[in-house]
């Protein structure tokens, strides 16, 4: 072949899916996705908000919805995606935040990780038991 | 020179970050589950006065505020920089509608929030 601008077509690796080439990606897209369930649980309470300002008629439609199959559905798949978020938010943690020295040895990763973790039941059984003690 | 305001968008994703990591699942759970299917007796969310009560006291405005304002913020930067490993240029266009989005959320809620009174 004759060399030229023409001749010369380099490889270019295609990019699409690259993320489904490997399980670590994957949980990366994974994690990532979670952002788009807080958006949509933020919308959702917002629009709770707007509602009770609007008045009781507003918001006795917003109950309405909530009741409904498909957002009880919507809800366990938000759930899913809050509880995997919180469980990579705090495996990404050590690496995020400055070094912490202990003595004069590193704390672990895994135990920052841990301390996250724990951080996290503990805050989502002091949410319930509030939600509990203040209507029930 | 010039200083980069990266780090204010920074600090609202993480900030939004660690509280839907502490209390996201049990939000989600309490609000869009066990309430909606009563298993909460009775119903935290059935007495339209009692909302009302919660959402008129400081502290209940200011945990709504907060709660949801950093959700949308965190989710906005974040699904700002994985739209680049989807193939989508994260330019101006892409930046004003993530963290447009986010202002035009919190503004609403602000609003609405001022509007239900003290």
């Amino acid at each position: 072949m004759k060399p030229g601008p023409a001749a010369r077509r380099p490889y270019v690796r295609p990019m699409t899916g690259w993320w489904r080439r490997d399980p670590y990606f994957v949980r990366y897209m994974v994690r990532e996705a979670t952002a788009v369930a807080v958006a949509v649980y933020a919308v959702i309470l917002t629009a709770g908000v707007v509602s009770l300002a609007r008045g009781e008629a507003a918001w006795d439609h917003w109950l309405a919805a909530l009741r409904t199959p498909a957002s009880i559905a919507l809800h366990v798949v938000l759930l899913v995606a809050m509880v995997i978020h919180a469980k990579s938010w705090f495996e990404i943690m050590p690496k995020t935040m400055p070094m912490i020295l202990v003595g004069h040895r590193r704390l672990q990763a895994k135990t920052i990780t841990r301390v996250g973790w724990a951080a996290a039941a503990i805050a989502s059984l002091l949410v319930t038991w509030l939600a509990w003690r203040w209507w029930t | 020179m010039k200083r980069s305001h990266a780090p204010i968008f920074w600090l609202m994703f993480g900030a939004g970050g660690m509280l839907a990591a502490l209390f996201g699942p049990a939000l989600v759970f309490l609000t869009g589950i066990a309430v909606p299917l009563g298993w909460l007796h009775p119903s935290p969310l059935r007495g339209y006065a009692q909302a009302l009560a919660l959402m008129h006291s400081v502290p209940g405005k200011g945990a709504a505020l907060i709660v949801i304002a950093l959700f949308a913020w965190h989710a906005a930067h974040r699904i700002l920089h994985s739209l680049h490993d989807l193939g989508v240029h994260a330019g101006l266009a892409a930046k004003l509608a993530c963290y447009g989005s986010a202002t035009a959320l919190t503004l609403v809620l602000l609003s609405s929030l001022l509007w239900l009174g003290f």
